[in-house]
């Protein structure tokens, strides 16, 4: 496994990705707070502390590429484009959501700018995006796949057979594990075997370079030089993004389960301070800092208040789009 | 028009299919060596092993993949070798090809064919034996199909590669040699809409698949008292609805048969509906034969336990019409 090499990205890319990360993390404490008050239902999976893998691969993307995430993907799903505002009115259930109000936040879609979707099912989004690369393929397009799942999705079938199955037939993916050390509420290493992601990657063939997941400058950079090798038809790659997840399992979960005190120590390495202080040592201003999160603080304040104005969707629209032969309300007599 | 076999017949609509349509290719274990029952003889030679896929035995990867190329506009024909191995991909299946459409809110289709070769055949015992047809029925999204004769493997096989919906096609394996009249330039058939196979005035049978081999025997020993109408149902979901009614106000009597174990089988569907709807017409109870809640078993004599002989049915319909 390879280290990925120190960053040096200049100021200007660097406040780009400040900027995503403040949307993410804005657009996720928006729908925390929206789901105590009730307005957002079922449930959500915060990436509060994990921004920096979405932004520094996402911002290696074509809009022409493609993602497909999990189900804690609202942070991929905004770097790679996606509306704020339509996302949030997903959240609400409205119909003017990214699904009209069908999916919800565990099957986020977007397929305007690449996003095939969030997945209910841990480890499912693997097969699809290498499916989706093995279409490409087929259709000899000149674009491809970045796949994000997290460490607990490794002692699925579906690592094991996606994985193979993407290098033996060398298609364009870039395997993305968000190691942020919990598998839903217990800890991955006590439930996993062996050398961990990277080597069963490496077991099967793919090389795999290891980021500190924190530091977006750092995965930038290993991102870039990953997609680059993908692009030039070097077969599937594999990134491993060590991370911590700040908040629990989902929006509801306490977290009881780990200290206090390891909350706290993980919080000082959390991705967006880092990328601040190495802002300021470039020079930039605390004012240009506080200005960006600001901006990103009213952009999702503006698209939670739009989401709540937001209408419902007909109940009509509940019997679309279930398949085109047969009609769905033979049980509605 | 030519004679061929049920097997010929679908290997012919799949070759047509790809050869119409370069995003139509097909993908499983074995099938550049042409598939384990040869249904895919040829195919690689015509269409080279992209198209034509040899994958590992990963069932689950099969149909995940197939569902990821199908949402950016392929159209994969998935072969499951047996049906029974479809259930290592049914999270595929159900919670991946069967949702997307719907919870990504009409964003993608998954048009994709899953073949499950089904049914009892050559003492294959429990786990290579199974009709489950009844699962993907219940399964909002899936389109079930399940052709009995050459001729309609032909048509229904070129209608699910056109379908836009993920279909269930389920070939029997018994049927693998049947034979009939198969004109090479038609159409494809109309999905969900089931065929009268004969004509009778006394009782309604309906079956599908391998089934419809034994009923028509049946029919054969009855020698036509009572007067038998018999319908084909071909298509699971969406299924014939208007066609069994119709039939079934004409002979007021109704006996479903199929090869899957009888307790929560489709037939159960089909008998609930019509007692919703006909109650009024029925001139005796509607009736089910379906195999018994056993796995199926190996001997000969064991299997023989679980299958609907023609015998059977005959003395089931004399019973309904008394």
């Amino acid at each position: 496994m390879a280290e990925a090499p120190r960053a040096n990205l200049d100021a200007e890319r660097l406040l780009a990705h400040y900027r995503m990360m403040h949307r993410i993390r804005a657009f996720e404490e928006a729908a925390e707070a929206a789901q105590k008050a009730g307005e957002v239902r079922g449930a959500i999976h915060l990436s509060i502390g994990q921004e920096a893998i979405a932004a520094g691969v996402c911002a290696n993307l074509r809009r022409s590429d493609l993602i497909a995430s999990n189900h804690r993907g609202h942070g991929h799903t905004l770097a790679k484009g996606a509306s704020p505002s339509a996302m949030m009115a997903e959240l609400f259930g409205r119909a003017t959501g990214t699904c009209h109000g069908k999916g919800g936040s565990m099957h986020i879609a977007d397929f305007d700018i690449g996003m095939l979707g969030a997945n209910g099912v841990v480890g499912a989004g693997i097969l699809i995006a290498v499916g989706a690369a093995q279409g490409i393929k087929l259709r000899r397009e000149d674009r491809i796949v970045a796949c994000f799942f997290g460490d607990g999705a490794i002692n699925r079938g579906p690592f094991l057979e996606g994985l193979n199955w993407a290098k033996i037939y060398e298609l364009p993916v870039l395997f993305v594990c968000e190691d942020n050390g919990f598998a839903a509420m217990t800890r991955t290493a006590a439930l996993s075997a062996g050398g961990g992601p990277d080597a069963r990657a490496e077991s099967l063939g793919i090389p795999a370079t290891l980021v500190d997941g924190n530091d977006v400058a750092a995965v930038d950079e290993a991102a870039r030089e990953l997609v680059e090798r993908v692009r030039r038809g070097g077969g599937p790659q594999f990134l491993l993004a060590r991370t911590y997840r700040l908040k629990g399992h989902t929006a509801t979960d306490a977290a009881g389960y780990r200290s206090a005190e390891e909350v706290a120590a993980k919080q000082r390495d959390e991705p967006i301070g880092r990328c601040g202080e190495a802002l300021l040592v470039a020079g930039r201003s605390e004012a240009e800092l506080a200005a960006a999160a600001a901006a990103a603080r009213r952009e999702i304040a503006d698209a939670v208040v739009a989401a709540r104005a937001a209408p419902w969707p007909d109940r009509a629209v509940a019997w679309t789009d279930v398949q085109d032969v047969g009609s769905p309300q033979e049980a509605r007599r | 028009m030519s004679m061929m076999s049920y097997l010929e017949a679908g290997k012919l609509a799949l070759a047509q299919e790809m050869r119409r349509d370069p995003l139509v290719w097909t993908l499983g274990e074995d099938l550049g060596r042409g598939g384990v029952f040869g249904q895919y003889k040829g195919l690689v030679e015509e269409f080279g092993p992209e198209r034509v896929l040899d994958t590992p035995i990963s069932e689950a990867a099969i149909v995940g993949t197939a569902v990821g190329a199908a949402l950016v506009g392929t159209r994969p024909v998935v072969e499951m070798r047996f049906a029974d191995f479809a259930l290592c991909a049914i999270d595929e299946l159900v919670n991946q090809a069967a949702k997307a459409r719907y919870m990504f809110g009409g964003q993608a289709r998954v048009p994709l064919v899953v073949r499950q070769p089904s049914g009892m055949w050559r003492s294959s015992a429990a786990q290579h034996s199974q009709s489950l047809e009844a699962w993907y029925a219940h399964i909002p999204g899936l389109v079930v199909v399940a052709p009995a004769t050459p001729v309609d493997n032909f048509g229904l096989l070129k209608a699910a590669i056109r379908c836009g919906d993920p279909v269930i096609y389920m070939e029997h394996k018994d049927l693998w040699g049947l034979t009939g009249e198969v004109d090479e330039r038609a159409e494809p058939l109309p999905l969900g809409v089931a065929r009268r196979v004969r004509e009778g005035g006394d009782v309604t049978i309906v079956t599908w698949s391998g089934m419809l081999r034994q009923v028509e025997a049946a029919v054969e020993l009855l020698a036509g008292a009572p007067s038998v109408e018999v319908i084909d149902l071909r298509t699971l979901y969406p299924w014939d609805r208007d066609g069994v009614f119709a039939s079934v106000r004409r002979t007021r009597r109704l006996l479903v048969v199929h090869e899957a174990v009888q307790t929560g089988g489709f037939g159960a569907e089909i008998a609930a509906s019509v007692a919703e709807e006909l109650f009024e017409v029925l001139r005796a109870p509607v009736r089910r034969l379906g195999a018994p809640r056993i796995p199926v078993p190996y001997a000969p004599p064991l299997e023989e336990v679980c299958k609907i002989g023609a015998a059977a049915i005959a003395e089931a319909v004399r019973a309904i019409v008394g």
